[in-house]
């Protein structure tokens, strides 16, 4: 069901996905030795402990060092928490969990994790989630799935219980368990053993406090000196493994994973690259890029997303988890089965159908209740590229219309991560809906906004492009006319002209702001944080070098994996608002390198250091 | 305690023990429980037909509150209160209740300066329940709450009546009227899993800085207060005679169709009463429909919000039509909402009788999203602490005054409340009894 946070699966290609987590659980839990030694961790030290002054002692007090690059915690996403879930246990566990919501921050929920806070209502929900899962694991179904048999299933079985924690405990916490949180689980494990009815019902409690331990749901980010000329402070192996991991898959390390990690792989080059091809020819990998799109386009929307059912019939919410798996569908044929260019998602005449989709795109495809077949756009069809399928239209829009306000406030927002300014509290709308007035099409009441000083300014951003998408309603359907009155969708996007949707996704694909948003955002979604001026020349590198070889998602993350600084933990001493002090960075002072500077309201608006975060509710230019 | 003893007594002493409500066993045990919630609705009212004429008694009631007639001996409206944002940019739908609920006006929307005061009422009465506070959305948005430490600390809401209903009276829920009582042995197994989490706390709080510890922090607290939880469990749970444990409801589609919210507050209210009856928790939070309401009505294109700011004003009416129908929408769950607690017998009275609710909403007029005269009520005595029935005319005095004489009389020993201009030093002496 849509919208319930009791989101088992994702949607998509599951039976894919499921089996192969369900193969995982074997792999992973009987594959392994004794519990590993940690040579390449033996210099590990907290994050915390990198000193602003590399003279500094390492141990000493971290409250008192600001770091610009310094990792933080950040709370493991609800998809990773199944995901997670499943690859260790099976896919077959059926995990009923809601979130806290997250902040949005720099555009993504992915750094807004470094930020939440555990409030008491968030961590309800998670410790009443893990004796449910824990109790799914030791059923007598899954026994087979445990790496030992107890000596007597009444009884504790430390010995047991000790593998069985070594080997699941490792795959959670994304590191071997430390001796005392080895101990504490077979402890717990035996001392429940008695009074809940035997070994494996111990196990479950035990598997609980994993489950709920701060060190399985919060992403905690290890640094030590950095190996070889220049000094300086990188992330230790497991930590790498974890970045790595969650980038790719939108899951934890695998076993092989964390044995490379454990044997210092992942800081050769060479068997780095080992790693990262394996990773990325997964069908894993998918599931990685599915979580970032969710992130980046805002798709977690589509949870609570409903259309008036009088107005808009066919929108049921089957059709609106739908429209969502088809923009997934279409990033994820693009971007990994044909190794597309990024931009060309804003173009592309491939899309992907159901039955259900079919009768709002108005052609007959029957594909049985819940299939899928690619259909391609003929040329000169109105739609093509990722603003046109429904998806889109619909998410921005009213329940029962369309808005172009909306519209190109998300266009500008999350496509070239652009800020557009909230309205002045005291707007005067009278005119924008006068009976007397004779406007028939979005485009004529708009001109409301052109008339008022106050309004004109920012709706001049917003509502040319949001208008070029008025041939799709408030459900994404296709319309010639609005009232009786052919609808007008030329316009221009920052001085670049269009006639219609397809025009403006052409437009989109070659704006200079598109291409630095999705590198700002997918390196951002990478190192799990905010960038700040320090990462200002090392966004510029990677935006020269994307000019010349195209915008291709996979050449992108690998670019970013072996860019000398993906894992450093950088000492950047910052001033108490947040931005560098300029000593740190060579005098930077200028703004120049600013997403937001082609808007000049958002421009005067940004600052680096502070917080591009969308808040809890949107402006109100939002809700027209 | 009357455990063991009961096991012995005849069924005529109980009887004479015990009357339908329970009152007499009341009287011979602890006092039942004062509980405090807020209700909260999105937009602001029309103030026209909303406003009652008289100051003093509620007696006429505009067309607005007329719904409310049933139950206006129990509430009252407070009008003329202005929140004041202190030179900080008016944020449309944002800085009105952030005051009512913290005191204090944000810079930014990405700041809540103070936590929301039901979170140190929770802290002030919330113990020996099983829920420190219940949050809830009728919105089913999950991100639709009004309670939170800070930005980045919001107390999720339950969306979903049937969530809510598994939450409060699944597996783990201990029937206070079950005849006999022995301890859940689970219950202190469970206890020991979140002492050991607990207990490597050290461990990894050595480790990072000084946000993420105080994050940290707040996620050990939290798991503390679960473990205390646990503990008040293993206990024999108070005696609730007028506890019974609601079916299930039936699931309810997701969303904002007034219709379909409508449904959603009234089963969550309905499960809400119980709760409260059963001794699950002191403190509710409640949200009708958030403050930018995209509450819609089958056939109409736009949402509430959007007909707010789009829809002309009446020049009859004097109001915009659409827009205050999803308004009179509000009042008429308002409405509901408070005669379920009214209804809801318990000791010599009613569950409202020891409740005090705070309802408010994030504006006056949404059209211009004016901060003066904005609209308030409670409702409850609070164990007779507070006189209702009454329509209190703030004369443009801060609107803070209401959330700081919400709090003086739940007991907590604040001086003051609020920051600047929507400093608040005196209750509101005319519902203080």
């Amino acid at each position: 069901m849509i919208g319930r946070a009791a989101q088992t699966t994702r949607r998509g290609p599951a039976p894919r996905n499921i089996s192969a987590r369900i193969a995982l659980p074997a792999l992973a839990l009987l594959a392994l030795g004794a519990a590993p030694a940690r040579p390449d961790e033996s210099r590990t030290v907290p994050a915390v402990a990198i000193p602003a002054n590399p003279a500094a002692d390492v141990g000493r007090e971290a409250a008192s060092i600001d770091l610009a690059w310094q990792p933080r915690l950040r709370l493991l996403s609800q998809s990773q928490y199944v995901n997670v879930i499943h690859q260790v246990f099976g896919g077959d566990i059926d995990v009923r969990v809601r979130f806290p919501p997250v902040p949005r921050v720099d555009g993504l929920l992915a750094v807004g994790a470094g930020t939440v806070l555990p409030t008491p209502g968030a961590v309800d929900q998670l410790v009443m989630m893990a004796p449910l899962i824990s109790k799914q694991v030791v059923d007598p179904s899954r026994h087979d799935r445990i790496p030992c048999r107890p000596a007597d299933t009444a009884k504790r079985d430390d010995t047991c219980a000790r593998k069985f924690f070594a080997k699941a405990g490792r795959l959670l916490f994304r590191r071997p368990l430390t001796d005392n949180e080895l101990q504490a689980a077979v402890r717990i494990s035996g001392t429940a053993a008695g009074p809940s009815g035997g070994f494996y019902e111990g196990l479950a409690y035990g598997l609980s406090g994993l489950l709920v331990s701060p060190q399985f749901l919060f992403i905690s980010e290890d640094v030590r000196p950095k190996k070889g000329a220049g000094g300086g402070w990188e992330l230790d192996g497991y930590s790498k493994a974890s970045r790595l991991s969650f980038l790719l898959w939108d899951a934890a390390p695998d076993d092989a994973l964390l044995l490379a990690a454990q044997r210092g792989d992942l800081n050769d080059p060479v068997r780095l690259q080992r790693q990262v091809d394996r990773m990325i020819s997964s069908s894993l990998y998918e599931d990685g890029v599915r979580a970032f799109f969710t992130d980046y386009l805002v798709l977690e929307a589509f949870s609570s997303l409903s259309k008036d059912s009088v107005i808009y019939p066919a929108y049921t919410l089957k059709v609106a988890e739908e429209a969502k798996e088809q923009v997934l569908r279409m990033v994820v044929d693009h971007l990994v089965a044909q190794k597309g260019d990024y931009r060309d998602l804003f173009t592309t005449r491939r899309i992907f159908l159901t039955s259900d989709l079919a009768v709002l795109y108005r052609l007959g495809v029957d594909r049985g209740a819940h299939g899928w077949a690619a259909y391609d756009l003929p040329d000169g069809d109105p739609r093509g590229g990722l603003l046109t399928l429904i998806g889109f239209p619909s998410q921005f829009a009213h329940a029962g219309r369309s808005s172009p306000t909306i519209r190109g406030k998300a266009i500008r927002e999350t496509m070239l991560c652009q800020k557009v300014p909230p309205p002045p509290p005291d707007v005067d709308f009278s005119n924008f809906e006068d009976p007397t007035n004779p406007a028939a099409t979005a485009r004529e009441r708009l001109k409301a906004h052109q008339e008022n000083p106050a309004c004109a300014g920012c709706h001049a951003i917003t509502d040319p492009i949001g208008l070029a998408l008025e041939n799709f309603d408030g459900a994404g359907q296709f319309r010639r006319t609005e009232n009786g009155v052919v609808i007008s969708t030329a316009g221009k996007l920052d001085g670049v002209a269009f006639e219609d949707a397809v025009g403006l996704g052409k437009a989109l694909r070659d704006n200079r702001s598109l291409k630095s948003c999705i590198v700002k955002r997918l390196y951002a979604y990478s190192v799990g944080r905010e960038m700040n001026p320090a990462d200002r020349d090392t966004l510029a590198g990677f935006q020269v070098i994307f000019e010349r070889s195209g915008y291709r998602f996979e050449d992108m993350l690998r670019r970013f994996i072996f860019d000398p600084g993906f894992f450093v933990a950088k000492s950047v001493p910052l001033h108490a608002n947040g931005t560098l002090k300029s000593a740190a960075i060579g005098g930077f002072h200028d703004q120049k390198f600013l997403a937001d500077r082609s808007t000049p309201n958002a421009a005067r608006r940004a600052q680096w250091g502070s917080r591009d975060r969308v808040a809890t509710v949107p402006g109100v230019l939002a809700e027209r | 305690m009357l455990s063991g003893a009961a096991v012995t007594v005849s069924l005529p002493f109980l009887e004479f023990l015990l009357n339908d409500s329970g009152t007499a066993l009341a009287a011979t045990r602890e006092p039942l429980p004062e509980r405090f919630g807020t209700w909260f609705w999105g937009l602001g009212v029309d103030p026209g037909i909303w406003r009652p004429k008289q100051v003093g008694a509620l007696v006429d009631l505009p067309p607005q509150l007329a719904c409310i007639e049933k139950v206006k001996s129990h509430v009252n409206v407070f009008s003329n209160f202005d929140v004041l944002t202190d030179g900080k940019p008016n944020l449309c739908h944002f800085t009105g209740w952030v005051v009512l609920r913290s005191g204090t006006p944000p810079p930014t929307r990405d700041i809540l300066p103070d936590p929301s005061l039901d979170i140190a009422i929770a802290d002030h009465i919330g113990g020996g329940t099983r829920f420190r506070s219940l949050e809830m959305a009728a919105t089913g948005r999950p991100r639709d709450s009004y309670s939170f430490q800070n930005f980045n600390g919001v107390n999720p809401p339950e969306i979903s009546a049937v969530e809510l209903y598994r939450k409060i009276f699944g597996a783990d829920f201990q029937d206070p009227n079950s005849p006999r009582f022995v301890p859940d042995a689970r219950l202190m197994l469970k206890k020991s899993v979140l002492s050991a989490v607990a207990d490597q706390r050290n461990e990894l709080v050595r480790k990072v800085g000084a946000a993420d510890k105080a994050r940290l922090d707040q996620y050990y607290t939290s798991i503390r207060e679960i473990e205390n939880r646990l503990t008040s469990q293993l206990e024999k749970p108070a005696d609730a005679p007028t506890c019974r444990i609601p079916n299930e409801p039936a699931d309810i589609p997701l969303g904002l169709e007034a219709d379909l919210v409508s449904a959603r507050h009234r089963a969550m209210t309905d499960l809400l009463v119980m709760a409260l009856v059963c001794n699950q928790t002191k403190v509710f939070n409640m949200v009708y429909s958030d403050s930018f309401s995209a509450l819609s009505r089958k056939g109409l294109e736009k949402s509430h919000h959007a007909f707010t700011h789009e829809e002309p004003v009446d020049r009859i009416k004097g109001y915009q039509p659409h827009a205050s129908g999803f308004v009179n929408d509000a009042m008429k769950e308002w409405a509901y909402f408070v005669e379920k607690m009214a209804e809801t017998p318990e000791g010599d009275g009613t569950l409202l009788d020891r409740c005090l609710i705070y309802a408010h909403t994030d504006c006056s007029v949404a059209k211009i999203h004016s901060l003066t005269q904005i609209p308030m009520m409670t409702a409850g005595r609070l164990n007779g602490r507070v006189k209702t029935g009454q329509h209190i005319d703030g004369q443009s005095q801060t609107a803070t005054r209401l959330g700081f004489t919400v709090q003086r009389l739940m007991g907590l020993p604040v001086g003051s409340w609020g920051a600047g201009s929507n400093v608040a030093t005196s209750p509101i002496g005319e519902i203080v009894a």
